[in-house]
């Protein structure tokens, strides 16, 4: 539980984060935390609950990231947004993880991930109250410099045996596992440690693991989305937005297909994001930011509940 | 087979791991944002006490090992096993010496241990942290020093050599760690 130290520390945050995004005239939106579409990704477990009442009755998920809303706000011409609101996911508990977290979500018009990355790093410096270097690595690099092994160029065994040469013997379950689960695997356990200290970006994932973003027109096996690390922790995800409403109906759709063969349900896709990208989405890139792991930076601490008022599951 | 959920897993819970029961020692849930979750496990073999480390994919089961702890009194050696009763049964248990390894060194008859029982048998004997045993055998006390500097070795009335000052004499009751084999203090018997 937070002390009261960290209350303010968290206080401080909040209002630093809200000045950074009013200087730039960046509009601050509040969508709805229930919905009764689903996240369909398949390493993303929604909370699903029931409404009962005036109107009709039915199952309600909440929103583990603020995007689909966001995202019809600015096909509605909102201009430039952030959000600063609760997400929830399901089964998520640890040292880093809490099953309900806050999170700094925005949208630039006009920008693409470079552009969006270079304005995380400006608000980093902001909010840590440091100015500090950040470093860009693309994926592909980050695995050939620390892991030894070409992620654009992979199959099962040759990711096996890089995991293997790396002191992952005895991993458990990978029967099934796709090359996503062990790049997954070996960016956690190889590459991250090794990015040390500082703040990191690492950009182009595999086209694979393209999640909302835009596949890249120069490289089509790389999509135009990054994360940021700093000290070796996981702080943002960002898109070079995917806007193409066709498309996206495709990567929900496998992505349900991928939940059902891994025995999980398929969720409900949200039309209405689908028809605001058909409507038109404005060129832009999104990020979101885990703000309780940017509390632990600035804290100090080790351990996210360290940074909570409260926990949600102990 | 009773089994767990990696989402069951914390320390201290016993899995049978290779054939072998084993303790977790730590667990630790990871995921990236958007990626596969992974719980990475540190693991103690309850035969040997080596620690390995383990990643399991998030989701997978594990099969539980019937391993627990009882306490129970020590009896008497015959020369190949060291018998232990269950206060409350009166049941008498064999431990050999895989089990007792080198804690014969710290049991001392009708004393209290804890036995790790996998199956039914001991597995392993466990001391409690402090026990409190008579000096058998030590070079003749130093009177008047009482700095701690320096020391002598000590047999126990049990077999083990505790390093202890100068001034504790044979016959004395001392208390003694036997986590780290080290002199805590002289005792009086209602310690």
């Amino acid at each position: 539980m937070a002390s009261l130290d960290i209350l303010k520390k968290r206080a401080a945050l909040l209002r630093q984060v809200r000045a950074f995004f009013y200087a730039r005239d960046i509009l601050e939106v509040d969508t709805p935390a229930l919905s009764s579409t689903g996240n369909t990704d398949p390493n993303i477990e929604s909370f699903t609950t029931s409404y009962i009442g005036p109107g009709k009755n039915k199952t309600l998920y909440l929103h583990t990231s603020p995007e689909f809303s966001m995202k019809r706000l600015l096909a509605d011409n909102s201009g430039s947004i952030y959000q600063l609101c609760k997400v929830f996911r399901n089964g998520e508990f640890g040292r880093q993880h809490s099953p309900e977290f806050t999170m700094l979500e925005w949208y630039h018009l006009d920008y693409d991930h470079h552009q969006l990355m270079d304005e995380v790093a400006l608000l980093l410096d902001e909010v840590l109250e440091q100015t500090m270097p950040i470093v860009k690595l693309t994926y592909q690099q980050a695995f050939t410099d620390y892991a030894g092994i070409d992620p654009l160029n992979i199959n099962l065994v040759a990711l096996k045996r890089c995991a293997e040469k790396h002191g992952l013997v005895d991993v458990i379950g990978m029967e099934d596992a796709s090359t996503d689960d062990w790049c997954d695997l070996i960016m956690d356990q190889v590459v991250v440690p090794k990015l040390g200290q500082g703040r990191v970006f690492i950009y182009d994932y595999p086209a694979s693991q393209a999640a909302l973003s835009k596949i890249s027109e120069d490289d089509p096996r790389v999509a135009e989305r990054f994360e940021l690390f700093i000290d070796g922790v996981e702080i943002a995800n960002g898109f070079h937005e995917l806007t193409n409403a066709k498309e996206q109906r495709q990567r929900f759709e496998n992505e349900n297909i991928k939940r059902k063969r891994k025995g999980q349900s398929p969720l409900p896709i949200d039309e209405n994001l689908l028809s605001a990208l058909a409507t038109g989405l404005p060129d832009c890139a999104g990020v979101a930011v885990g703000v309780d792991r940017l509390l632990m930076l600035i804290a100090g601490a080790d351990s996210i509940s360290t940074v909570l008022s409260a926990s949600s599951v102990d | 087979m009773a089994s767990y959920n990696t989402n069951e897993f914390r320390s201290g819970l016993k899995l049978m791991i290779d054939g072998d029961p084993c303790a977790i020692v730590e667990n630790e849930f990871v995921k990236p944002g958007k990626g596969q979750a992974f719980n990475r496990v540190k693991i103690r073999n309850l035969k040997t006490g080596r620690v390995i480390d383990r990643t399991y994919k998030s989701g997978e089961s594990v099969e539980a090992a019937d391993v627990m702890d009882t306490e129970m009194q020590y009896l008497y050696n015959d020369g190949e096993f060291w018998y232990f009763m269950d206060p409350d049964s009166y049941e008498q248990i064999g431990a050999d010496v895989n089990a007792v390894g080198e804690n014969t060194k710290w049991l001392k008859e009708q004393d209290t241990y804890t036995v790790t029982l996998w199956n039914g048998s001991p597995l392993t004997i466990t001391p409690p942290n402090f026990v409190l045993l008579t000096v058998t055998e030590t070079d003749p006390g130093v009177r008047g020093d009482t700095s701690g500097g320096g020391g002598k070795p000590a047999t126990m009335e049990t077999g083990a050599v505790v390093r202890v000052p100068l001034f504790i004499n044979e016959g004395e009751l001392l208390k003694v760690d036997t986590r780290t084999c080290e002199y805590v203090g002289r005792a009086k018997e209602e310690d």
